[in-house]
């Protein structure tokens, strides 16, 4: 793990993304330091996954984007994807790939653009697939394994990529109650154990508050607060930004989020 | 690390899983398709001659070699004049069409792709087809392709596709598999009909064309081995080079992209090999339909879903096939010889609908 005194793993100033002359992100300011947890919300349209991509490079912003300090334009796509992992909201299931060669494509910026795969990058990928219980699966195809299965391996090709930064868009929005909390306490331990960062969107405001260190409402394409869990996650925000009636109770782990039926006028 | 044996697999291991792979078995299976398909492609037609002696004349023309075949003079000639330059064309022809067929179902994700049902193959078609009536920079004569033939089918298969992509693109987020497949239909037709009203216009060159367009190896010589042989290596060299990168892309751009690769560029340098290849082979045989769908896919469900697999295998399987249909349709109605495409056309049909329903998944 780095000291405090290392640049920030992601640092963004003032960053802005129109699609079609539609402004999606309007100047966003926001630093993740190197092993937090901070996970974006906000209501739908509000910028969540147009922030992640911009961060793992697949919107133009040269220079409003730095990872580790350095501007995201400065680094070529191989050094990128060497330093910034995604896991993709609804990641594509190619049809008929096994597990092993899924997971392998995370080293494809490890891979010369016209070779093919080394033992180390091979010993890396089984490696990762024991860590996260994968080992039995190797041969089997993608598409054949239920969603919580289908979570690990998508989480085990982004952590195969070797980079310390993982970027998770919804990763658990698929998934029934039991698999989210495990996808993401495998997540919080990788964490752990890893050094990594996360940058994560999430809807179930309740589970995302009990994982980040931090927390960012986005609203407009705009961030209206960043702060703990119990900074971000009060009635008061919920219902401005949200137009939701919700009460937030005392967890054990952070605030939880209960919707609440309005009451008739 | 695993220590590697001598021989076989690491030691220490029970069977440690690979990645997907070209396997020695099917490669040997690949080339040993080509060479059947070459022995028969040369023993079989109006003159029978015996496969063994046909197999010794072939290693007679490898250099040092001197083997007595018990041919004559006037067997020797037929096999090394006109059998061999034909199965030989057939196998080339179809290997550029098989991994062209391949390489665009990578490229664009979509299991239905294939040079004939992208427009590719029309586009071409109609290019060739103004360069043989208006007699542009051509000869006239056909065995013998104008140098010109290959360009002019190159720019009309680009051209076709660009067209294809676009059209199937405007659709925008709602697009599908299917879309593209529309698009490359509809492009098609309108490449069909600028063909048919330049043949409306120009009679006398209706016979030239048509004989050309329903498939041609029957006059396929050594010169025309000759023309394609360079497009081939290109083609095949450039395609099996980023057969790995084709998986990759499998995963979509925006993943793609985000494990380091350039998505945009690597699709088109292979459209732009996968359409020089179908035009190299449209240039030298006409209209030959399905072989980019029937071969890839038959890979496909034997032999593994990588395009490290699917790519090699498609070339030498593709070659094979198609010298053998040759013989088929020089054979089945002898001594009338039925068009190549023909032939293709009939196995590929129902071959079709088993693609469709084996991708209905994929499709809606």
């Amino acid at each position: 793990m780095t000291g405090s005194s290392a640049a920030p793993a992601v640092d963004l100033r003032d960053l802005r993304i129109s699609v079609d002359g539609t402004s999606i992100l309007a100047g966003v300011d926001l630093t993740v330091a190197t092993g937090e947890w901070v996970t974006v919300i906000g209501p739908n349209g509000a910028g969540k996954s147009t922030l992640l991509r911009a961060v793992g490079g697949l919107l133009p912003a040269p220079d409003a984007v730095r990872l580790f300090g350095t501007p995201i334009g400065g680094l070529r796509r191989r050094d990128r994807a060497r330093v910034v992992a995604t896991v993709a909201q609804s990641p594509v299931v190619p049809p008929g790939m096994a597990v092993l060669d899924y997971v392998l494509l995370g080293r494809t910026p490890y891979i010369p653009p016209l070779g093919r795969e080394s033992a180390a990058d091979l010993a890396v990928v089984h490696e990762v697939l024991d860590r996260l219980d994968l080992a039995g699966f190797h041969a089997r195809e993608l598409a054949t394994l239920s969603g919580g299965e289908r979570q690990r391996v998508f989480l085990a090709r982004a952590l195969a990529q070797g980079a310390t930064l993982l970027l998770l868009d919804e990763p658990t929005s698929a998934l029934d109650i039991g698999h989210q909390q495990e996808v993401l306490e495998l997540v919080d331990q990788l964490r752990r154990t890893h050094g990594l960062t996360v940058l994560a969107t999430m809807h179930d405001l309740s589970i995302a508050g009990e994982y980040a260190d931090r927390m960012v409402l986005l609203a407009a394409g705009r961030v209206v607060a960043v702060g703990t869990p119990r900074e971000v996650l009060t009635d008061r925000l919920l219902a401005e930004h949200y137009r939701a009636s919700v009460r937030v109770v005392d967890g054990e782990h952070g605030p939880l989020v209960v919707p609440v039926r309005p009451r008739r006028q | 690390m695993l220590k590697r044996g001598r021989l076989g697999p690491p030691v220490g291991a029970v069977t440690p899983p690979r990645p997907a792979g070209l396997r020695k078995r099917w490669l040997a299976a690949g080339v040993l398709a080509v060479l059947v398909a070459l022995v028969a492609g040369v023993s079989l037609g109006p003159v029978s001659l015996p496969p063994g002696s046909v197999a010794i004349e072939l290693l007679n023309l490898l250099p040092g070699v001197g083997l007595d075949s018990g041919l004559t003079e006037r067997e020797i000639a037929i096999v090394t004049e006109l059998r061999l330059p034909r199965a030989v064309l057939g196998l080339l022809v179809g290997g550029l069409l098989a991994l062209a067929g391949g390489a665009y179902q990578g490229v664009f994700r979509n299991p239905l792709a294939d040079p004939y049902l992208l427009g590719v193959a029309a586009g071409a078609g109609l290019a060739v087809t103004v360069v043989l009536t208006l007699g542009v920079g051509a000869g006239g004569a056909l065995s013998g392709l104008p140098a010109t033939i290959p360009l002019a089918a190159f720019v009309g298969s680009l051209g076709a596709v660009a067209m294809t992509y676009l059209l199937g693109s405007a659709g925008g987020r709602s697009r599908s598999p299917a879309t593209l497949i529309l698009a490359g239909v509809a492009v098609s037709a309108f490449l069909s009909a600028g063909q048919t009203y330049l043949l409306q216009r120009h009679a006398e060159s209706i016979q030239q064309v048509y004989s050309w367009l329903l498939g041609r190896l029957a006059t396929a010589g050594w010169q025309d081995v000759r023309l394609v042989l360079p497009y081939f290596l290109v083609t095949s060299l450039v395609i099996l080079l980023h057969r790995r990168e084709l998986d990759v892309l499998s995963v979509g751009d925006d993943e793609a992209a985000s494990l380091g690769l350039h998505p945009q560029r690597s699709r088109y340098l292979l459209i732009a090999a996968a359409s020089l290849g179908t035009a190299a082979a449209v240039s030298a045989s006409g209209l030959i339909g399905f072989v980019g769908i029937i071969v890839p896919h038959t890979v496909r469900m034997l032999a593994g879903a990588s395009y490290r697999v699917i790519l090699p295998l498609s070339l030498l399987f593709g070659g094979a096939f198609l010298a053998l249909t040759d013989v088929v349709a020089r054979t089945a109605a002898a001594p009338q010889e039925i068009p190549i495409g023909v032939v293709t056309a009939l196995l590929g049909g129902p071959f079709f609908v088993v693609v469709l329903r084996s991708v209905r998944r994929v499709l809606t």
